[in-house]
């Protein structure tokens, strides 16, 4: 247990460059047995891991570059161990249920690299760690998007690439500026996050510092107005780069949020509580408008995406436990339902080679388990009481209302318009008489494809009725979390708010 | 002031002349072996360059602390120590292009390797002085052996190539000589150890000629360094020239010129004379900007790798301005990480290089590499590891280059600035994509005229080998190197 993080990140890598030997009709196989063994790591990880210790477990450490202080730095607290178990979990579900022929075992490979990115930045303790391992995902999405996606891919992977490239470089300087005044403050170079958490900022600079983070991880969310990227890219993606980009990605952007804007500048995160609402209701309720106009069932899906990584932040703003620890619940059942969802236009993408609602209808009939599991994760997507969707959404909107009962209010029209638009995308698509006659021969879900859905689904229902095992190791982190705020605050104002909203439920 | 007679042969300390002899001795044994036997085959010469200049490296290392000599002309600091060092061994890995599998024009000629070393020599005047004419006949040595070297190429594209950078470097020494004479005229010296004390203990006065003098100045390195408004003839020398050359221009004369304008606007940054720091800044800024700009727009990879290269230069140029010890190690580090990854990117391109252009209009147009993954995908995935490199993307080796230098542009209170240089970095990477774009993600063109790897063998490979792993394994030596540069730049003090 000494390493399991490490091999947790660079197993998949290793078996990556390993797979160039591996001959290309067993590659698929090869690629299962992979991530399977990835994801069985990472349960051994969550069986070892301590639900009762709030602070990092499982921690490494080995200076890299000592006079700048970067050190190879890793631990996992409860906050990262669910977003890691679902990044290995959700991968596994995206290449069983992969149908791509052709290049497969370029794909598989660069799938491959791209999870050890993943598992690499929810576990790097070390800012230029976690930046390496940012900025490393790029380039096998980049490959994704680009080489087996639509006809206009090279942009949509492009437009990716540069937006998230040019937040992050932000990112970068303030990461740079933070070392340096962690130098002034001590006399030593440290990029360690469990240093810069001892950092008490004044505000002004806090803010300076909290504006180059939130651009880095603002466009990655994608907050209204960063998301125009978004949409390109999952509409041109195959559908496992649409699944892992939705499932694991965006929550790369939140994950930041929780990890490095909240407890190293807390006043400006109280002070951004009200904007940052704004911005999140402004993307739940601007996108949920834009979903109800798409006519590619992709893109409601993409921009329903957007949508909720709103309530999302939402949730995180709110900073007190119920709000934080729901959007972490959110990352994971969006991460979850989004895939699932992504996985299911590409089983009828794989059989119509379109994505559009106007070609379907009366799918019901011809495809009825399809149907079901679709319907099974549009009630999860809409936030339906005893799906996954419902728990998250709900602690989210619970957490902010302490902060602002208008702008909750606001938010919670979420449910109703995504409501609206899911049910009408589902009535369109799987209602009424079969308008086209190819649609009534269409095949219904079978081996493959079954067997990457049906987990998702019981997972859906699992934890939606009852998600004490994940909410329970969250909220002991979160409850952590929200103290070091509460501590490092520097303005009495700020003090004041944290304590304010975290009255409801468990008192301090 | 230099004594005129009676003068100890033991003052002179001629052993800080010696690792200029070596290449100068070399380069004229090399015309001796031409003149008792011709039509040897020129990987004879490559190799008798390649030993010369690893006695040569022996001689550098062996200074370990400043040292000065030959009537004080010579300074073997720490950073003229380091520079020399780069110089070196990127000097070694460059000549070993030359064992290409096509024959070239300019490798049959002797002449071309011994105009190779005297080229050394030059730019190891160039660093190991502060006297601003040996400073002088440094670069002129230098310059005039590269302007033959370009036009031995012998196309007609080369020739014209030459004479543009012999035209523009004629001006910039001019430049040079100007300036060093307002300088004279102010503070009655040409050492800039001299000048500095002079300049400071009379508090800058005669402001206004000092600033002509330093514009002057900037202008003749300026045309060394390709930096902003002096950049224009960099593309068409570039693209006139070999790859393997024109990977050699991006990186040797560089950081000897950095050296110099190290030395040189270290007086007034130190000083913090605001006027120049602000003239500074501005060509910092432009030449970051706006080549990254016109370099968005290139078809030709060769031409976008010399924009790209202006734009690095930009970048280091901001370590001057900034001026603390952080700084000037960021500068090296910056260069000996860049020097890897540029000269393999200009060599994937230099083995790539065929007789005939084919249906392209240049000899690597963009289009010529479209679904290079497709026909050979080592060729493929090693040049997107270097386009992936010069964008800063991690853990490859320039973004630690990158990350440090902008962490002392930081540190030294130019928030300002390190943004700029963010954005710059993020509008450079969509040029570099492009070529990934190109290899990875398009359909190949067929042309049976057009081979990849035509040019390559086993040299050249090693070659290329070394820069990939360099540019692989950075995070491994990032430490011990940024020690040693450390150490050789606390030795001089900047």
């Amino acid at each position: 247990m000494e390493h399991i993080l490490s091999i947790l990140i660079f197993f998949p890598a290793l078996a990556a460059a390993v797979g160039f030997m591996v001959d290309k009709n067993a590659i698929r196989t090869y690629g299962i047995t992979v991530t399977v063994i990835e994801f069985l790591l990472s349960c051994i990880l969550w069986s070892g891991f301590d639900n009762s210790v709030a602070g990092m477990q499982f921690t490494e450490f080995i200076p890299v570059i000592s006079q700048y202080g970067i050190s190879y730095n890793l631990g996992i607290d409860g906050i990262a161990l669910f977003l890691v178990i679902m990044s290995t979990f959700m991968t596994m579900i995206a290449i069983i249920g992969l149908t791509e022929e052709r290049n497969l075992k370029n794909l598989i490979i660069t799938v491959l690299f791209l999870e050890m990115t993943l598992v690499g930045v929810f576990v790097s303790l070390d800012a230029i760690m976690f930046y390496i391992f940012w900025e490393l995902s790029l380039v096998p999405m980049l490959y994704i998007v680009g080489a087996w996606g639509g006809p206009k891919r090279i942009y949509a992977s492009v437009k990716f690439f540069l937006y998230t490239f040019t937040g992050s470089l932000v990112m970068l300087v303030g990461m740079l500026y933070l070392a340096y005044v962690y130098f002034q403050a001590t006399g030593n170079w440290s990029f360690s996050l469990l240093d810069w958490n001892m950092l008490m900022l004044p505000f002004d600079m806090q803010m300076w510092l909290f504006v180059a983070f939130f651009l880095g991880f603002a466009i990655k969310v994608p907050m209204v107005p960063f998301h125009t990227w978004l949409p390109y890219a999952h509409g041109q993606a195959p559908t496992i780069g649409s699944v892992m980009l939705a499932a694991v990605l965006l929550k790369m952007g939140t994950y930041g949020f929780v990890r490095f804007s909240l407890p190293l500048f807390p006043d400006a995160s109280v002070y951004m509580m009200i904007p940052m609402g704004i911005l999140g209701v402004i993307a739940i309720i601007y996108t949920a408008m834009v979903a109800y106009a798409q006519e590619d069932i992709k893109q409601v899906i993409a921009y329903s995406s957007v949508s909720h990584m709103g309530v999302i932040i939402l949730g995180i703003f709110a900073i007190n436990v119920e709000g934080i620890g729901g959007s972490i619940f959110l990352m994971i059942s969006h991460g979850v339902v989004a895939g699932a969802l992504f996985m299911l236009v590409g089983v009828i993408y794989d059989r119509r080679h379109t994505k559009m609602m106007s070609e379907f209808g009366g799918l019901a009939s011809s495809m009825p388990i399809y149907a079901t599991v679709f319907g099974i994760m549009m009630m999860a997507s809409v936030g339906l009481p005893l799906t996954i969707g419902f728990v998250g959404e709900f602690l989210s909107l619970l957490g902010y209302f302490a902060v602002s009962p208008v702008i909750t209010g606001l938010a919670g029209l979420t449910i109703i318009i995504g409501a609206l638009y899911m049910l009408v995308l589902y009535k369109r698509t799987f209602f009424g008489p079969i308008t086209n006659p190819i649609n009534k021969t269409l095949e219904d879900l079978k081996g493959r494809e079954l067997s990457a859905l049906i987990p998702l689904v019981m997972i859906v229902v699992y934890l939606g009725v009852y998600p004490k095992p994940v909410l329970d190791p969250v909220n002991t982190s979160v409850k952590q979390l929200v103290q070091i705020m509460y501590l490092k605050s520097v303005t009495p104002e700020a003090k004041a708010t944290i304590a304010s909203v975290n009255t409801i439920g468990e008192v301090k | 002031m230099i004594p005129a007679v009676d003068i100890d042969l033991a003052s002179l300390n001629l052993p800080t002349l010696a690792p200029m002899l070596i290449t100068v001795v070399g380069a004229l044994g090399i015309l001796c072996i031409d003149l008792v036997t011709k039509n040897l085959h020129k990987s004879l010469y490559v190799m008798i360059t390649i030993l010369v200049l690893i006695v040569d490296l022996g001689a550098v290392i062996g200074f370990n602390s400043a040292t000065r000599g030959f009537f004080d002309l010579i300074m073997m600091d720490g950073i003229a120590i380091l520079s020399q060092i780069i110089i070196i061994v990127a000097s070694i890995l460059f000549i070993i292009l030359a064992l290409s599998q096509h024959k070239f024009h300019e490798y049959r000629y002797p002449e071309y390797f011994a105009l190779f070393l005297f080229m050394i020599a030059g730019f190891q005047f160039m660093v190991a002085s502060d006297n601003l004419i040996l400073i002088f006949i440094g670069l002129e040595t230098a310059s005039m052996a590269l302007y033959t070297m370009i036009a031995m190429h012998n196309r007609d594209k080369s020739t014209e190539a030459a004479i543009k950078y012999f035209t523009m470097g004629a001006l910039a020494a001019g430049f040079f000589a100007f300036g060093s004479m307002v300088f004279y005229a102010v503070t009655g010296s040409i050492e800039l150890g001299q000048i500095s004390a002079n300049l400071v203990a009379s508090n800058f006065d005669n402001y206004l000629l000092i600033l002509v003098g330093v514009v002057f100045i900037l202008g003749g390195i300026g045309f060394k360094l390709s930096i902003v408004p002096f950049h224009t003839w960099a593309p068409d020398v570039y693209e006139g020239s070999s790859s393997a050359l024109a990977g050699y221009m991006s990186i040797v004369p560089k950081i000897a010129g950095f050296v110099v304008a190290l030395r040189f606007f270290e007086i007034f940054v130190s000083a913090n004379n605001q006027w120049i720091e602000l003239v500074l800044y501005i060509v910092v800024v432009l030449t970051m900007t706006l080549p990254n700009m016109v370099g968005l727009v290139q078809k030709d990879v060769k031409r976008m790798l010399a924009y790209s290269s202006i734009s690095h230069a930009g970048f280091v140029m901001a370590a001057i301005l900034v001026g603390t010890t952080q700084a000037t190690q960021s500068l090296f580090l910056y260069w000996i990480l860049f020097t890897f990854t540029n000269l393999g990117a200009f060599a994937m391109l230099w083995v790539n290089r065929s007789k005939d252009k084919g249906k392209f209009q240049t000899d690597h147009q963009f289009e010529k590499f479209a679904g290079l993954v497709h026909i050979s995908p080592i060729t493929a995935s090693i040049m997107a590891l270097f386009m992936l490199s010069l964008a800063g993307v991690p853990p490859f080796s320039l973004f630690w280059g990158k990350m440090y230098l902008i962490g002392s542009v930081v540190n030294g209170g130019y928030i300002v600035l390190a943004i700029i240089m963010a954005l710059n970095s993020a509008i450079a990477a969509y040029y570099y994509l492009k070529l990934i774009v190109y290899m990875f993600l398009k359909e190949p063109i067929t042309d049976e005229k057009i081979e990849f790897m035509g040019n390559a063998n086993n040299p050249l490979k090693t070659v290329i080998g070394i820069s990939a792993l360099v540019t692989i394994t950075s995070i491994l030596y990032i430490d011990p190197l940024l020690e040693m540069i450390s150490n050789y730049v606390q030795m001089s003090g900047f």
